[in-house]
């Protein structure tokens, strides 16, 4: 009898498989948009328990929790974990959930090599993770790894780390591959480049960024690779080799990749405010221009992350010039977002009060991006916490609250389950306060001339820093709220309708599918008009 | 729907900035030789015909720094702290190299003349910086370093010093040894 049950459902509408083997062998965006996104949330609490540890050795001066070796373990795996193991796989993981059904495609180009970039993910972080239990300790190097700080003193775990990085930047190389060409090659009939949705453009820009640089990466720690067990000398002195070389190398990728950790959240935060604003986004074109030349100008700043490294007074000029000039685009995209919003009936629902966090606390960090630019400014601020505040600024309620905006607003689309707005709000209105008590006084402390990366500090910081830890543990704490938000989305909840929100169904091929969409969508290609 | 050409494409561009990585390298060397940043000395070792055809001389003070990298044993020092020279006139300093260890020891001298502007003026027609020095355990050698400040020194600059990081390569040499010997 049973048999007769199994032979059944073949042919015709078949769903995903079951079990384990589904997640393993999946080709299907939709299944490994999820699984990039499980992935991203389990590291950014790995990562978050490194910030805690930072945090409560330095609740007060002196050492009293970890040993300093420790610590700049924890500093340098934080780091690395936030931006390759949480930033930027969140955002492949909404690209792949959401390009394909903005562009009416019926999945990725490349289904299999899908599975195979998403699959070196968990391999890179083990590899990386469990260096850390190793006698020698993980890389203890600073997330910027300079030499000869990573070679000539690293670690013999280093090896271990140059190995990670190597299949990270193949697994970003193989997904933006995959992502420009069903970009170029699946748009539905009538979706011109220039109807394309802003999260697509987005990406599309981030993903040329992404096969610029992350063979750069690849270069540089080859480079060190060789230096250390080969002989060469690339970065060492005595054999003729340079060690600022490494970081004009490294920033020539280090640069570019800050914009490729904010264009796709440009994109999700252009959709949420139209939406909640209920008019079409403001200077759509300019938006996408704006865009362009952030990624272009982004080749020609790198310098700028190492002024005090002795540099002629025309290059300092240049880079200084260069940089400033990226205040421009972006400031075209600020004030779009604040026209958009601009005598539009908006209505607060917890994507948008993640979005209109973003707007004004990425401003502030952008602020801060521009104080930094000027170089003999620069001097003073250097290594110092005011930078640790500028990067964390465009980062957490950046990039971060533009992932967090996005997975509200389209978990309904997700799960077909509307989340509950009072823990959504509740988890905005912790969030907000927290990052800000966690890393506006990062900036008087930093100014004060407290430097990054130490266990310790002098005693005139001990007020500020345990202020700062108090918010760390509170944000860290807020964000088991969000997890637990999402498992009860998941689980149930009310019932969303296709469109989700009021009037989405002008604003994207996503809202004209069914939430949450079938297994297989677009089967047929939509026209767009 | 053509996905073959643009995976190509991409593919190319993806291995071909892998490649501009390492072209960066010596990039960054002729950035340098032009700015004459870092102090690089490759500058000829000669005077140029026109160099030479300036017939007015100026003195200057030309001051050698020695300092030895990390935990580099041997002592390593200029004869003179400075000298007095006149443009375009040949010039000898000694450099003394003592290993007191009781092991024989290779060690090599990367130099750097600053500020950066001069390095392009300041010309060795005779010197161990590009030697790596193999000394056996107690010996000590001077060696004498050749040069001439060109003429053509951009007025603002009254002196010049010659900066020399003394670099402790014996694991290396014995690890290209080996490697060699593979």
């Amino acid at each position: 009898m049973s048999t007769v049950v199994e032979t059944h459902d073949h042919e015709g509408h078949h769903g995903p498989a079951k079990g384990l083997t589904r997640w393993l062998f999946t080709t299907n965006h939709k299944d490994i948009g999820t699984l990039y996104l499980w992935l991203s949330f389990t590291m950014l609490f790995v990562g978050g328990a490194m910030a805690m540890v930072i945090r409560a050795e330095l609740f007060q001066p002196g050492l009293q929790i970890v040993q300093p070796e420790f610590f700049n373990q924890m500093t340098t795996n934080h780091g690395l974990i936030m931006v390759f193991g949480v930033i930027m796989p969140a955002f492949v993981g909404f690209a792949n959930w959401m390009i394909p059904m903005q562009i009416g495609a019926p999945d990725m180009a490349l289904p299999r090599l899908n599975n195979l970039s998403f699959w070196l993910l968990p391999m890179a972080f083990g590899i990386l993770v469990s260096t850390l239990f190793m006698p020698e300790g993980g890389p203890n190097f600073g997330w910027t790894f300079y030499a000869p700080l990573s070679t000539t003193y690293a670690p013999s775990t280093v090896n271990f780390f140059i190995f990670s990085v190597h299949i990270m930047g193949i697994s970003s190389i193989l997904g933006s591959i995959n992502i420009i060409t069903t970009i170029f090659n699946m748009r539905a009939p009538g979706m011109t480049l220039m109807k394309m949705p802003l999260f697509v453009w987005g990406w599309l820009i981030t993903a040329y960024l992404l096969i610029a640089v992350m063979p750069v990466l690849a270069g540089v720690v080859t480079m060190m690779l060789m230096d250390i067990n080969f002989g060469t000398s690339f970065f060492n002195a005595a054999g003729g080799g340079d060690p600022v070389l490494f970081q004009h190398v490294f920033w020539f990728f280090g640069h570019p990749e800050v914009y490729i950790m904010i264009l796709p959240a440009f994109g999700i935060v252009s959709h949420i405010i139209e939406t909640f604003s209920r008019k079409p986004i403001f200077g759509y074109s300019s938006m996408v221009y704006a865009m362009a030349s952030i990624a272009i100008l982004s080749f020609v700043v790198w310098a700028h992350h190492m002024f005090t490294v002795g540099m002629p007074l025309a290059g300092e000029l240049f880079f200084m010039y260069a940089t400033m000039l990226i205040a421009i685009p972006t400031g075209v995209k600020v004030f779009n977002w604040v026209a958009t919003m601009f005598r539009g009936s908006i209505s607060f629902e917890t994507p948008m009060l993640f979005a209109i966090a973003f707007v004004a606390l990425f401003t502030i960090g952008g602020f801060s991006g521009l104080m930094l630019a000027i170089v003999p400014a620069d001097f003073q601020y250097h290594d110092t916490y005011f930078v640790v505040a500028h990067f964390h600024y465009v980062l957490v309620p950046g990039s971060l609250f533009a992932l967090i905006a996005g997975a509200y607003y389209w978990l309904p689309k997700w799960t077909g389950n509307m989340y509950d707005e009072t823990l959504g709000k509740l988890h905005f209105w912790l969030t907000f306060i927290s990052v800000n008590i966690t890393f506006f006084p990062m900036h008087f402390v930093g100014l004060a001339g407290m430097p990054r990366r130490y266990p310790d500090y002098a005693l005139q910081f001990a007020d500020f820093n345990m202020l700062i830890s108090m918010g760390a543990f509170l944000f860290g704490v807020t964000q088991l709220l969000f997890l637990f938000i999402v498992i009860k989305t998941i689980r149930g909840g009310k019932k969303a309708t296709s469109e989700v929100w009021e009037g989405t169904r002008d604003l994207g091929l996503e809202w004209t599918l069914d939430s949450p969409p079938p297994h297989h969508t677009f089967t047929v290609q939509p026209q767009v008009k | 729907m053509d996905s073959k050409k643009t995976i190509k494409n991409l593919t190319t561009l993806a291995v071909g900035m892998f490649a501009f990585a390492f072209v960066l390298v010596p990039l960054y060397d002729v950035f340098c030789e032009i700015t004459g940043l870092n102090g690089k000395v490759t500058g000829t070792s000669t005077l140029s015909e026109e160099s030479l055809a300036i017939s007015e001389q100026r003195e200057l003070l030309v001051q050698f720094i020695t300092r030895n990298n990390e935990s580099m044993p041997w002592h390593f020092k200029s004869e003179k702290s400075q000298m007095r020279v006149v443009t375009g006139n040949q010039y000898d300093a000694i450099f003394v190299f003592h290993n007191k260890t009781d092991k024989a020891m290779v060690g090599q001298v990367i130099p750097s003349v600053s500020p950066g502007r001069g390095a392009d003026y300041f010309h060795k027609t005779e010197c161990f910086c590009f030697d790596q020095q193999y000394l056996a355990a107690g010996e000590r050698i001077e060696l004498p370093v050749r040069f001439i400040v060109d003429p053509a020194l951009p007025k603002e600059i009254g002196s010049l010093s010659l900066g020399y990081t003394l670099f402790d390569i014996t694991d290396r040499i014995d690890a290209t040894k080996e490697v060699a010997k593979l």
